[in-house]
C-alpha cells in the first residue's frame, strides 16, 4: 500500500495534542516561581510543600482508602454479574440485568450522583439509614459504578474462555463452586487484576459523584483539588498531578511490556 | 466426629467445600446466589435511585430536612394524599435558561465529538496501519492518558491554554498578541475534544485494524487512487467504528460538567452544569430532579439510535 504523508502528520499532531498539556504540567511542576507558567528555575519546593499540606494528604488517603474498598467491592459483585451473563444462558431478568449493569457506563455522573444522594436521603427517613453521609456512602456510589466497567472486562474474557477446561473437571466430578475457583478463576485472573484496577482509578478519579454524596469531613481528593483549581492555579496540585501521572505511567509501560514479553509464548503454545 | 473425617478425607478440604456446604445448609443454591447479589445491590443502588429521582422531581422546594414536600401525607382523619407537582417540568420548558442549556449542550458535545472525529480517525488509521512493537507503543500512548485522572487533565489543558499559558508565550515568541482561550466555548470544545479523544480512538482502531487489506489492493489495482479508494472502501467499512467513537464522546460529553465548569466562561451554558448549580447553589432538589430526567431522554434518545444503526449495519452485513 503506499504511504502518503497524511495520515503519519496526522498521528504526530494527534500526540501532540495529547501530551503537550501534560508534558508542560510536569515541568512546570519543577518550577521555582509561584507563577506556574514564567520558568524562573529548577526546585522541588512545591513537593514539600504538598507533603506538609495536612489537607491534601488527609483527602489523599481518604480517596485511596475508598477506591481500594470500592474496587474490590465492585470486583467481587462485577465478577458474580459476570459469571451469570455468559454462563447463565436463560434466566429470568437476564435482560434486565445486562441492562442495569451496563448503564452507569453511558450514565452522566450527575444524574448518577444525585440520584444516589436522594436515595441515601429518602432511606435515612424511612429507616434511619445511612445515618448522614460520609465515606461509606462514596464507597456504595463508586461501587456501583466501578461494577459495571468490572463486569465488561471480565465479561469479554470469560466469553473467550475455552468451555471444555470447566466441563473436563466437572466431568471429573468437581462441583460448580470448584471448578469456578480452581478452573476459571485462575484463568481469568488477569481480567480481575485489570477489572479492579480499573475501578480503582475511576474511583480515585471521581469528582462529580463524590461531591453529591460525600458528607462534611468527607472531601476526597478530586474534590479538595478541584476546590483549589476553581480558584486558578496553585502550584502544589501540579506537583501532586505530577506525582499521580508518574505513577500512571510507570504502572501502564510495565503492563504493555509484560503483555509485549507475554505474546510470543502464547503463539507458541 | 471420627465418622465426619472419613467422609471428608478423599475430598482435599478447600474453603469453598465449606462455602458450598454452607450454602447448600441454608437451602440456596451457587446459581441463584451468583444472579442474586449483584441484582440486588444493582436494583437497591441503581435502579431504585432513578425512581426516587424521578419521584422528588414531582415535589416542590420547602426549607427544611429534607428541603422538598412529601409526596404523600397522611391527614387528619388517616387519609392518605399524593401530592404531585408539575410545576419543575413546566419550568423547563417555559424559562429559557434550561431550553438553552439543553440545546447548547447537545450543539457543543456534536461539534466536539466531530471534532474529535476528524482527528481521531487519521490518528486510529495510522495506528492500525503500523506494524507490531511499534503498533503496541502507540496504542498505549492513546490509553495512557485514559488511566490518568481526567479533573488532572484539564487541569492541565487550562494552564496550556490560559492568558499567560505555554500557548500564548509561545505565540509571544513570534510578537504574535496573546488570544484568548479560556473561559470561551472554544475552551470547551477543546477540553471535550482531549479528554475524550481516546474514546473516539480506541473503536476506530478495532473496528479499522480488523479492515482485510485485500480490499484496498483489489481497489488499487482496479485503478482507484488512493484517495477513491478511502471513500468507496475504508470509510463505508468502519461505519460500526465510527458510530460507536462519536457516541462514546457524544453522550458522556452531554452531561459534562467539570469542563464547562473549569474551561467555560460564565456564559457557557451545559445542563450538567445547570443541575449542579440548581442543586447545591440553589439547594432545589426537585427542579435539579426534573432537569436529571429531561437530561436522562437527552441521553436515552441517542443510545437507542445506535442501537438501531448497529443492527441495521448488522443487517445489511447479513
Amino acid at each position: 500500500m503506499r504511504r502518503g504523508w497524511f495520515f503519519p502528520l496526522a498521528a504526530v499532531l494527534g500526540f501532540v495534542f495529547l501530551y503537550a498539556p501534560i508534558i508542560s504540567l510536569v515541568v512546570f511542576s519543577f518550577n521555582e516561581s509561584r507563577l506556574v507558567t514564567v520558568w524562573s528555575g529548577f526546585s522541588t519546593h512545591w513537593y514539600g510543600e504538598l507533603l506538609r499540606d495536612p489537607q491534601m494528604l488527609g483527602a489523599a488517603w481518604l480517596s485511596l482508602q475508598i477506591a481500594a474498598i470500592s474496587a474490590s467491592i465492585a470486583l467481587v459483585l462485577g465478577t458474580l454479574c459476570a459469571v451469570a451473563l455468559v454462563r447463565f444462558r436463560r434466566f429470568r431478568g437476564r435482560t434486565a440485568l445486562a441492562g442495569m449493569v451496563s448503564a452507569p457506563l453511558v450514565m452522566p455522573d450527575v444524574i448518577t450522583g444525585l440520584s444516589l444522594l436522594l436515595l441515601f436521603v429518602s432511606m435515612e427517613a424511612l429507616f434511619g439509614w445511612p445515618a448522614g453521609r460520609g465515606m461509606m456512602t462514596i464507597i456504595i456510589a463508586h461501587s456501583t459504578f466501578c461494577m459495571a466497567y468490572v463486569t465488561v472486562v471480565v465479561q469479554s474474557r470469560l466469553s473467550d474462555l475455552d468451555l471444555s477446561l470447566e466441563e473436563a473437571a466437572m466431568d471429573l466430578g468437581a462441583t460448580p463452586v470448584r471448578v469456578f475457583f480452581d478452573i476459571t478463576l485462575p484463568i481469568i485472573a488477569p481480567a480481575l487484576v485489570s477489572g479492579w484496577l480499573l475501578g480503582f482509578t475511576l474511583s480515585l478519579d471521581d469528582l462529580v459523584i463524590a461531591s453529591f454524596v460525600s458528607g462534611p469531613g468527607s472531601s476526597t481528593l478530586p474534590m479538595v483539588i478541584f476546590s483549589k483549581v476553581r480558584l486558578g492555579v496553585s502550584p502544589d496540585v501540579n506537583a501532586l498531578a505530577s506525582i499521580i501521572i508518574g505513577i500512571v505511567a510507570l504502572g501502564v509501560v510495565a503492563a504493555t511490556l509484560i503483555q509485549l514479553r507475554g505474546r510470543p509464548r502464547k503463539a507458541r503454545a | 466426629m471420627v465418622s465426619l473425617d472419613t467422609e471428608a478425607a478423599p475430598v482435599r478440604q478447600r474453603p469453598w467445600t465449606i462455602l458450598e456446604r454452607g450454602l447448600g445448609a441454608m437451602g440456596l443454591s451457587g446459581r441463584a446466589l451468583v444472579i442474586f447479589a449483584p441484582a440486588l445491590w444493582l436494583t437497591v443502588f441503581f435502579l431504585v435511585p432513578l425512581a426516587v429521582v424521578f419521584g422528588i422531581s414531582l415535589a416542590v422546594k420547602e426549607f427544611g430536612r429534607p428541603p422538598y414536600s412529601d409526596l404523600l401525607t397522611v391527614g387528619e382523619d388517616g387519609t392518605v394524599q399524593l401530592t404531585l407537582h408539575l410545576s419543575n417540568y413546566l419550568r423547563l420548558f417555559t424559562d429559557a435558561l434550561y431550553v438553552n442549556a439543553y440545546i447548547s449542550s447537545i450543539r457543543i458535545s456534536a461539534v466536539a465529538t466531530i471534532i474529535a472525529l476528524l482527528i481521531g480517525y487519521p490518528m486510529a488509521y495510522f495506528i492500525a496501519r503500523t506494524q507490531d512493537p511499534w503498533r503496541n507503543i502507540l496504542l498505549m500512548l492513546v490509553i495512557l492518558p485514559f488511566w490518568t485522572s481526567f479533573l488532572l487533565r484539564v487541569y492541565a489543558l487550562a494552564g496550556f491554554m490560559r492568558g499567560n499559558g505555554v500557548i500564548n508565550n509561545f505565540l509571544g515568541l513570534f510578537g504574535i498578541e496573546p488570544i484568548v482561550m479560556m473561559q470561551t466555548d472554544f475552551a470547551v470544545y477543546v477540553g471535550i475534544v482531549y479528554t475524550y479523544l481516546p474514546f473516539m480512538i480506541l473503536p476506530l482502531y478495532t473496528n479499522l485494524v480488523k479492515l482485510d487489506p485485500a480490499l484496498l489492493e483489489a481497489s488499487a489495482d482496479l485503478g482507484a487512487k488512493p484517495w477513491r479508494t478511502f471513500l468507496s472502501v475504508t470509510l463505508p467499512l468502519s461505519v460500526p467504528g465510527i458510530i460507536a467513537g462519536s457516541m462514546l464522546v457524544f453522550i458522556p460529553a452531554i452531561g459534562e460538567f467539570v469542563i464547562p465548569s473549569l474551561l467555560g466562561g460564565p456564559g457557557t451554558l451545559m445542563i450538567g452544569r445547570v443541575l449542579w448549580d440548581e442543586f447545591f447553589a440553589n439547594t432545589n432538589w426537585p427542579r435539579s430532579a426534573a432537569v436529571a430526567v429531561a437530561m436522562l431522554v437527552v441521553v436515552v434518545v441517542p443510545i437507542m439510535l445506535m442501537q438501531r444503526a448497529q443492527d441495521a449495519v448488522i443487517e445489511r452485513r447479513k
